[in-house]
This record gives C-alpha cells, sequence and structure tokens, in this order.
C-alpha cells in the first residue's frame, strides 16, 4: 500500500493504474464482507462515505458466499446511535475519541475479524465531543440520535452556513432544515476556529429553535392586536416619549422627562444590538450584561486592542510550545477550546521527534513519542476539570491567589525588572532571574498561602511553572471572564506581556474566554450599565424599555430587575423564546432565532462572523432589527427607518463605526452573485417540492426571496463551490459524505479556498520588534528579548491574598458545558444532561460545616438564602465553594460572591 | 377510383372487431405492470414495507413524493405520513425502481379523475394496501441487518450469531 510508505526521488505515483483501480475494488469488496444489507434504514445512506466509495469502484454484487459476522449494540445515551454492524473496523472512532478527545470509556474490544468498538456497557458517552463521531465514523456505526427522531437525509436538508450560538468561540456549523424544523447541526471546517470538530453543546442545541419554549405569535396584555397595528402602536407610544422629551429640551432643557431605553444582549447579532442603539440613542443604550461581566469583557477587549498579545487562533495554539491556562475551565466555558488544546497535547511537535525522525503523518509515532515526553500544558484554576488529566501541574486557588500566582509568574520570568516588589536594576543572567522569581516567591506573591500549607512548596511550584514558561518559546495563555475575576484577567496579560510571541507579535497570544455567542461584539459596539438603566428608572426617567433577546432575570438580581420593568412604564421585549422577563411586558414581539435570520457575531477573539438564515420562520416572525425598523417608521423617527435590508444596516453601521466597518465585509454582501446566480441552500436533488405543502394547498408556494444574504431558498442557482463564507455543504460529485470537505480545502489540511472566512476586528497595534532574527531561531533557554510593554511598572498590583474565613465561603463561579447556558438548556438532549443545582464544598470545609454529600445545606449570599444538595469537590481550595452557573430556576448571583452558611440541622 | 377503394375499405371495417370498449362498463385490460395509480404495499407477514428510505422521494423527476421517518420502539422504521401528489405524479415508474423494500409499486389502475385538484393528493391511509402486490415474497428486514421487535441481531438471512466482544480466545 503507498499511503504509508515514504515518497523517494525518482518515484512514480499512479492512482489511476489499472492495477490500482483493481487493488481499490478488491479492498472495498472486502469491507462490504459483512456489511448488512441496511442501507435504506441507516441514517449514514446518502452521505456514507463507504457508499461512496462502493459506488466509485463498483462494486455491485456479493460474491462471499459465507455468514456475516454480527455484533450487539450499545446505549450510548442522548447524542449518538450504535449499530456496530455496519462497522468496518478503521478505528478511526477510537483514534479521535481517545487519543484526540480524550475520553476513558470507550474502547477497541475482541480480536482478529470480530474487533468492537464501543463501551464496556451501556451507557452516555463521557466525552463533550462524543457528537464528532457522528462525521469522524465513515459509516453508518454512529450516528446522530436527535437527527434520527425526525430522521432527514442529506439532500433534503435545506442548509445554510451558521455560527455556533451556545458560547463565545465563534464555530462554524451547517444547520439544516426540513419542514420548517430545525433538524440537525454539522461542523463546518474552519481553520483558524474549530478545525473539523465541534463540541457537544454545538451539535445538540439546535432543538431550541423548533422548542416549546419559542415566542412565535406577538404577545399583548389584553387583546389580540395584529402585528402590525402592535407596531403602529408601539411606535405611537415611542413617538410620544420621544416627543415629550424634545418639547421638553426645546423649552426646559434642563428638566429630564420620561424616555425610552434599550437594553441589548449578548446573544443577539451585532446588526440587532446596533439597530437598538440607533433607535434609543448612544446615552440610553445599555448592554444587558451583568454588570460584574460587563466589567470584565469591556476589560478584555480593551486587553486585546491594547496587545501586545494577539489573540490566538486555531494555528497560533497548534504551533505553541506550552500552553498556561489561568482560571479557565475550558471543558466547560469553551469547550473547543479544551479540544483545541487536547488537540495540540496530542500533535504539537516536539525536540524528540525531530530527532527520532518521526514524520508528522506517522500518528502512532507521534503519540508514541508523546507519551513519553512530559506534557506542556500548564494549568492554574479554581477547582480540576477535566484538561487536569493531560496537565503538567495543576494548581487549584481561589481567583485572587491566581491573580498573585501569575503576577508572581510574571516577575519571576522578567528579565528587565528583576522582582516586582523591589526595583532593582535590571539584570539578564539566568541566575539573577531565577533568585528574583524566588524572592517575589516569598514575598508572597506565590499564592501558596492557602492551597497547601507551607510557603516552600508554593515556591518550588511556582519555580516549576515559571522554569517552563522560561524554556517556552512560542507559549500561549488562556485566560477569561469566568472566574468573575478583574485582577486575573489583568494578571493574564501581564503574564502574556512578559512572555515571548510569535515573530510579528511582541508578546505571548493571550486567549480570553468570554461567555456568549457575541459579548465581545456587544461590548465592542459599547454601551452603559444595566445598573445605570436601573437607576434611569428608578427615577421616573424611562417611558418605554426596549429589551432585546434578553433575560434580565439571568443579568440582575430579581428585586432589581421586577423594579425595573414596573418602573419604565412600557416593557417591550423582542426575543424568540419565552423569558421571565416577558412575563411584566406591555408587549412582547417574535424574533427570529439565530437560524431564521442573517447576522454577524463576534467571537471571543474578536473574529466577525456572519451566521446565515437557513430557514424562513412563519410570519411575523423576523429578525429583531427589523421589528426595531419597523418601530423606527411607527415612531417616525429617522434613525433606521428605511433599513430594508441586513445591508442598509450594515452600511448605516460602517459609517457610524469605522472601526467595526470590516464587520460588514465578513461575507459576500446579498447583491453578490456567482455567475449571475445566488448560491441554493437547498441540494439539487432537494426532494417532495410539489408534495411537501400539498396537504394545505396544492399550488405550490413561490421560493421566499432573501433579501439579507446572496443565498436563495430553492434549488436553483449555482452548484459549484462557492466562496467560503457561503459554503452551504460540504458535497461534490460523488462525493455525498463529509468527506467531500478535502475538494473545499486548498490542500487536505489546509485553509478552505479563498481562505478561512471571518474577519478579526481587534488586532493589537503591530509593534516593530527589536529582536534580531538570529535570537528567534536560537534554541537559547533564556529567550525573552526586551519587549516595550513588559515594563513591569506598568503591571497592576496584585490583589490581597484569599484567607479562608471560619463562617464564610467565597462562593466561585463552576460553569456546565450542559446547563450554564441559557439557549441550549431548551434542548431537551442537552437539558438531560445537566446537573441540578447544588453547592459545591471542599472536603475539609464540607467536614468543619458538617455538611454530606447530597444532603441539602442552607446558605445565604446577596441576601438570597437557598437550600442547596452539597457536593464534595475535592480539588476547591479551602474556604472556597462553588456555584453551578445559570442553571435555570436558580436566581441571579453575582459570583463571585461572599456565602454564609446558615447553622441549624445541618450538624450531625 | 380511388374514392371507390376508400369506400370498399370502409365498408370491409363494418365486418371487423371493434376496437371501442363501452368504458366503464366494460373493463380494458392492463397488464400487472402497468403504471398506474402508486401503493404502498406490505410485507408477507403484513408488516408495512416501506421503511422511509426517501429513495422514491428523491428519484421523483417532479418531487411529489414526500415523507417523513420514524421507527417504532422496536427500531423498526417506518414512515410517519407519506403524501403522493397525483396531480404531479407523472406516472414515470422511478419511485418503483428505487425502492429497495418492493414498497411502493405502480399498479393498473387509472381511475384517478377528479374535480378538485386537492383530491389528487393522498396521503399513507389512501396509498398503503393490505397484500404484498406484485412481488409476494420479500421482507426486506429478514435481509437487514437491523434487528427489530421478533428478530435480533444475527437472526437474518445468512448472519453469524452475535459475536461477544468480550471474548479473547484466538
Amino acid at each position: 500500500m503507498a499511503c504509508l510508505t515514504r515518497p523517494r526521488e525518482g518515484n512514480r505515483v499512479a492512482i489511476s493504474d489499472e492495477e490500482a483501480v483493481r487493488f481499490r475494488a478488491t479492498v472495498i469488496e472486502l469491507l462490504m464482507i459483512s456489511h448488512p444489507h441496511d442501507c435504506p434504514v441507516c441514517d449514514e445512506g446518502g452521505e456514507c462515505h463507504l457508499q461512496d466509495m462502493t459506488v466509485m469502484t463498483g462494486h455491485v454484487y456479493r460474491r462471499y458466499p459465507y455468514r456475516k459476522r454480527t455484533f450487539e449494540n450499545h446505549d450510548l445515551g442522548p447524542f449518538v446511535t450504535h449499530e456496530m454492524n455496519r462497522c468496518i473496523q478503521c478505528y478511526r472512532c477510537l483514534r479521535f475519541y481517545v487519543d484526540y478527545a480524550g475520553g476513558h470509556d470507550f474502547d477497541a474490544f475482541g480480536l482478529r475479524n470480530e474487533v468492537y468498538f464501543g463501551r464496556l456497557r451501556d451507557g452516555a458517552l463521557d466525552s463533550e465531543f462524543s457528537g464528532n463521531l457522528v462525521e469522524v465514523c465513515p459509516v453508518g456505526v454512529f450516528d446522530d440520535k436527535t437527527l434520527a427522531a425526525h430522521y432527514t437525509r442529506k439532500w433534503d436538508l435545506q442548509t445554510a452556513p451558521a455560527v455556533c450560538a451556545f458560547c463565545g468561540r465563534g464555530c462554524n456549523t451547517i444547520a439544516g432544515e426540513r419542514y420548517g424544523e430545525l433538524r440537525r447541526v454539522l461542523n463546518r471546517f474552519n481553520g483558524e476556529v474549530n478545525g473539523y470538530f465541534l463540541c457537544d453543546r454545538g451539535r445538540y442545541a439546535y432543538e431550541s429553535v423548533n422548542g416549546a419554549e419559542r415566542v412565535r405569535k406577538p404577545i399583548v396584555g389584553l387583546s389580540g392586536l395584529s402585528a402590525s397595528e402592535l407596531v403602529r402602536g408601539l411606535g405611537a407610544r415611542l413617538e410620544s416619549a420621544l416627543g415629550e422629551r424634545r418639547v421638553a429640551v426645546g423649552a426646559r432643557p434642563r428638566v429630564a422627562r420620561p424616555r425610552p431605553v434599550g437594553i441589548g444582549s449578548p446573544r443577539a447579532s451585532l446588526e440587532a444590538n446596533f439597530a437598538l442603539k440607533r433607535l434609543v440613542g448612544a446615552e440610553r443604550f445599555f448592554l444587558g450584561l451583568a454588570d460584574g461581566e460587563q466589567t470584565l469583557v469591556e476589560r478584555a477587549a480593551e486587553l486585546l486592542r491594547e496587545g501586545p498579545s494577539p489573540a490566538p487562533t486555531l494555528h497560533d495554539i497548534e504551533a505553541a510550545d506550552l500552553v498556561l491556562v489561568l482560571g479557565e475551565d475550558l471543558t466547560n466555558t469553551a469547550p473547543m477550546l479544551d479540544f483545541s488544546v487536547r488537540r495540540w497535547a496530542r500533535l504539537r511537535p516536539t525536540v524528540a521527534e525531530e530527532r527520532l525522525g518521526i514524520a508528522r503523518w506517522n500518528d502512532a509515532g507521534v503519540g508514541a513519542v508523546k507519551k513519553e515526553e512530559p506534557s506542556a500544558l500548564w494549568l492554574a484554576t479554581t477547582h480540576a476539570g477535566k484538561l487536569d488529566e493531560i496537565a503538567a501541574e495543576t494548581f487549584h486557588a481561589a481567583p485572587d491567589d491566581l491573580a498573585r500566582f501569575a503576577l508572581a509568574l510574571a516577575a519571576a520570568l522578567d528579565s528587565k525588572g528583576g522582582s516586582r516588589t523591589a526595583g532593582e536594576p535590571p539584570q539578564k543572567s539566568r541566575s539573577a532571574k531565577a533568585r528574583s522569581a524566588k524572592r517575589s516567591a516569598a514575598d508572597g506573591p506565590s499564592a501558596s498561602l492557602t492551597a497547601d500549607g507551607p510557603a516552600s512548596d508554593g515556591d518550588a511550584r511556582l519555580e516549576r511553572f515559571a522554569a517552563a514558561l522560561r524554556a517556552a518559546r512560542r507559549p500561549v495563555v488562556i485566560s477569561g471572564v469566568s472566574c468573575g475575576s478583574l485582577a486575573l484577567l489583568e494578571a493574564a496579560a501581564a503574564l502574556a506581556r512578559a512572555l515571548p510571541g510569535p515573530p510579528p507579535a511582541a508578546a505571548a497570544p493571550l486567549a480570553l474566554v468570554v461567555p456568549e455567542v457575541n459579548s465581545m461584539g456587544l461590548v465592542l459596539l459599547g454601551g452603559g450599565r444595566l445598573s445605570e438603566a436601573f437607576r434611569l428608572a428608578a427615577e421616573g426617567d424611562v417611558e418605554v424599555a426596549l429589551v432585546i433577546e434578553n433575560d434580565l432575570y439571568r443579568r440582575a438580581p430579581a428585586a432589581q430587575v421586577e423594579a425595573f420593568l414596573k418602573a419604565s412604564r412600557t416593557a417591550i421585549v423582542i426575543d424568540h423564546v419565552k423569558t421571565a422577563t416577558m412575563a411584566a411586558a406591555a408587549a412582547v414581539l417574535p424574533a427570529a432565532s439565530w437560524a431564521e435570520a442573517t447576522g454577524t457575531f463576534v467571537s471571543h477573539e474578536g473574529r466577525a462572523q456572519r451566521s446565515f438564515q437557513v430557514m424562513v420562520p412563519p410570519r411575523p416572525v423576523q429578525p429583531t432589527w427589523r421589528w426595531l425598523s419597523a418601530l423606527a417608521s411607527a415612531a417616525r423617527l429617522p434613525a433606521g427607518q428605511n433599513w430594508l435590508r441586513l445591508d442598509d444596516v450594515l452600511a448605516e453601521l460602517a459609517r457610524e463605526r469605522p472601526d467595526l466597518a470590516p464587520a460588514a465585509l465578513v461575507a459576500p454582501n446579498a447583491d453578490a452573485r456567482v455567475a449571475d446566480m445566488k448560491i441554493p441552500r437547498q441540494a439539487s436533488r432537494y426532494s417532495g417540492r410539489t408534495a411537501m405543502h400539498a396537504d394545505v394547498s396544492v399550488f405550490e408556494p413561490t421560493p421566499p426571496d432573501d433579501h439579507d444574504a446572496p443565498l436563495s431558498f430553492s434549488m436553483e442557482g449555482y452548484r459549484d463551490e462557492p466562496p467560503a463564507p457561503l459554503v452551504t455543504r460540504f458535497h461534490a460529485p460523488r462525493w455525498n459524505s463529509v468527506q467531500a470537505l478535502n475538494k473545499f480545502q486548498q490542500e487536505v489540511g489546509g485553509p478552505l479556498r479563498g481562505g478561512d472566512p471571518g474577519v478579526r476586528l481587534i488586532e493589537p497595534p503591530a509593534v516593530p520588534t527589536s529582536i534580531p532574527a538570529a535570537a528567534q531561531s536560537s534554541t537559547a533557554v533564556t529567550p525573552s528579548p526586551p519587549r516595550p510593554a513588559a515594563a513591569p511598572s506598568s503591571r497592576p498590583a496584585p490583589p490581597p491574598a484569599f484567607r479562608p474565613a471560619l463562617d464564610r465561603l467565597l462562593a466561585v463561579p463552576l460553569h456546565h458545558i450542559y446547563g450554564s447556558e441559557e439557549l441550549s438548556m431548551l434542548s431537551p438532549p442537552v437539558a438531560g444532561r445537566a446537573p441540578a443545582a447544588y453547592v459545591a464544598l471542599n472536603a475539609l470545609d464540607a467536614e468543619r460545616l458538617g455538611a454530606r454529600e447530597g444532603r441539602p445545606l442552607k446558605v445565604t449570599l446577596d441576601e438570597l438564602h437557598l437550600s442547596l444538595p452539597v457536593r464534595i469537590v475535592a480539588s476547591l481550595p479551602e474556604g472556597v465553594a462553588g456555584l453551578p452557573v445559570g442553571l435555570p430556576g436558580q436566581p441571579f448571583v453575582a459570583l463571585p460572591a461572599e456565602l454564609e452558611i446558615e447553622h441549624e440541622d445541618g450538624h450531625a | 377510383m380511388s374514392y371507390l377503394r376508400g369506400l370498399w375499405i370502409v365498408f370491409l371495417h363494418l365486418f371487423r372487431r371493434s376496437d371501442t370498449v363501452q368504458y366503464p362498463k366494460e373493463m380494458t385490460y392492463l397488464p400487472p405492470r402497468f403504471r398506474g395509480r402508486i401503493i404502498l404495499s406490505r410485507d408477507p407477514d403484513g408488516g408495512e414495507r416501506c421503511v422511509a428510505c426517501y429513495l422514491c422521494a428523491v428519484a421523483c423527476p417532479v418531487d411529489c413524493i414526500a415523507l417523513q421517518a420514524t421507527e417504532d420502539e422496536s427500531g423498526r422504521r417506518y414512515p410517519a405520513w407519506f403524501r403522493i401528489n397525483f396531480s404531479r405524479c407523472i406516472y414515470c415508474g422511478f419511485c418503483e425502481e428505487a425502492c429497495p423494500t418492493y414498497a411502493i409499486q405502480l399498479t393498473p389502475d387509472t381511475e384517478m379523475s377528479e374535480y378538485a385538484r386537492a383530491s389528487m393528493v393522498y396521503e399513507k391511509e389512501d396509498l398503503q394496501i393490505a397484500g404484498t402486490g406484485k412481488y409476494h415474497d420479500y421482507n426486506f428486514y429478514r435481509v437487514a441487518g437491523l434487528s427489530i421487535g421478533g428478530k435480533g441481531k444475527g437472526e437474518a438471512e445468512n448472519e453469524a450469531p452475535p459475536v461477544d466482544s468480550k471474548r479473547l480466545l484466538p
């Protein structure tokens, strides 16, 4: 076989030689020997690699006269089906699930032609990336269980390129619709963001679009007004609110009269938020983030903008020789970053590989070498996560201590200023640095005080971390806002500044995780704080409150939200799912979900990406910006009145905000055509066109026009390869499976032709580095050259060390991949995997407080009295408790916060 | 002269058997493989033959077949609903050719005139018949390796019993 033979000078490779063709046909015939006769009932049918290859090699009749081998199946949980009879023993599932995704509950069993892939016994797959088995498996052993519940063939799905709406990472997806229902989500390759894979939240949360929790009709207090009447009424209300102000400003400029406020949302598109900002005016627009979160995300955006650390792309992570994670439980806050780190840990280039002459394609060899090599992943988090098992070392401490630890590391690394505490003259020798590191550790910034008694342990740890960082030539720092600690954010940035970066960048890349799909875009757009809006309402300065795609009860304490909604006389909520906020609204307008509207979202690295409308929602559901534009027209406001298409909104955005102008250019606009044609959302074999609506009317409806995108809701259009941001499906003639992706890439594993989609809105200023080329290529252990921004004076002061108190605990947020995100919890398969509310305690604290696993514990926090079952989390530092974030029904609490234990009957 | 010949031929036709049939009192013969009204058949065991694989729908050149697959608790696939818009159907028979289970068959019935087009839309209950149609013996699930209610793994034709994956004997 040629695929594992090294090319040599003078080799000739023929893939269309008669012998090669015959050889391939024989291989396929061999694979088909035990393949069951069940393509018609197999979910892979029509997008099956084996099916494609069988057709391509021309195997038609079975010649093998003996019996077929069969296997029993496992129940693999709510995400993935299992039908082992179809297996061709290619081992892809094992290589993905165990080698790359780091799963432990899956293996190959048995011998020879009876090798079995599965779990030891029935049970849900444990990995957060199990859904990728659906795409990785070339046959139908693993398929999408949620798709099977409303099964549709690939050719019957109306698909469009979307951006995953369920975390801040901005993974690219292809979402598919049939009969007005969203039916599945597949990965869409983007070499800079998610590569070939998706997490299970991203893949299975789509059912929230179909769910019972959708708002599909306007909801008005009493009367059943039509949508247009309602908009007219609300517009008049808005006009009067503004009109009063106009008069007031004209007559008595000092007296403020009631006016509208707009509250945006991190899960609404950039266009929707911009439309709202234009409608209510910049000074009356509030971001709709929790106050603490807004501070953090705003600072994260600033840090990325100021630089010198750029946000890493997937390529930067893959090329790293060390990854340091500060305070992020990546598995749960940005799952695909977790996966990228795992994949990097498996594939990162190492010296040993070079020395032993192991080629990159030799996966088994690379894997064997990696097993012997020490890990290059270093973690400092509040509690143990799934990544801990592949880390070189982990350190768990309270957020403030993590910040102190990061600053101590930065000080230890600093080649110029020596210690952070004492202003010594700059020293450059290694020993001086080591000394300064030790001293600064002894001075206190090391966060060892609480975690494990003697300070010397902490010193040694700091020294081990520092030594690893010092040796790193291309480190990447990953931190984020999920800890809720500003100090940690600053410290992570300071540490990244002290580390060397890949050539054009002056410092190590810094990934800052933000919670929601458009958190970063919202902050870049800019607006006031929720508390300011509440204050305005309390002062009686709010006549109309416009809330878009936001459940305020998830952003602020319930009492404050209630007061706000009561004080603002008319609350208009525009959203696509039912929320608690709607209860007090005067009117609710049904918005289009992410799958029903085209919009731009900005990911945590500042990458603007267009997510295209997959399906046409039933009237009167429409995109939020259209509702706002209609309101503007009804209120006879100039802003946004003439917006007919998304491009009008984007043009206005580009005019008003030149810094956000590239957001308009991330994908071709609605007028773009390829060979005078739109790109079809439906495959050329899309079936049932003249029958699917026939039960309603035999007269087929005209396909709806799409005014917002150069995609059409029909089979007609440009059939060949579209521009990369407009790829509606991976399919090439004869390549029906997802393997057709290789036809869309510049080379296998390379970027999509025309470049991976998405434009970064934030790039740090290009700092001309003074690093000579020789220093870059040298293998010196002390690579950090002087960097402009690394002056220790600019470093933030460390926060005071965390000291555990006897009577109270510090509650830190614990995120859950299934549970912490609002929309994904409306998808039954995801909700089924979510935990119930709990309070996590360290074993020592639990013993001290007399709390036992599973028993309810009464706690008070932020004037809220809660009774929560205890979960012992051994890795939590002493004096720190954990509370799950964002679970449905749990009241909002700004974390981290002080948590008091109510003693009454808890003691045994 | 030619007039006379023409008259003679017409005269001779008086003694030929008439081709015209007194339809509908008298029915013309249509062979079993005539491509008329489409039905969904059952397998010899009385189960639905259709496994909702969508191949008829995709083969249909006028896209007049739409259906939705579902499965029972034992994993047997069947269409939750199945609709043929006969006002669009061109009776080409591609659906029958595409069907891997002999479920969809064209029958020698052409009497489908309606006053309203909407009446030409047939749902599953209008299409499903009680018998096996033209093909009497075939039962897809007896051949396919998928286990369904009443048929476990390794019980289909030409199948070995399931492998014990925890056995390590050579």
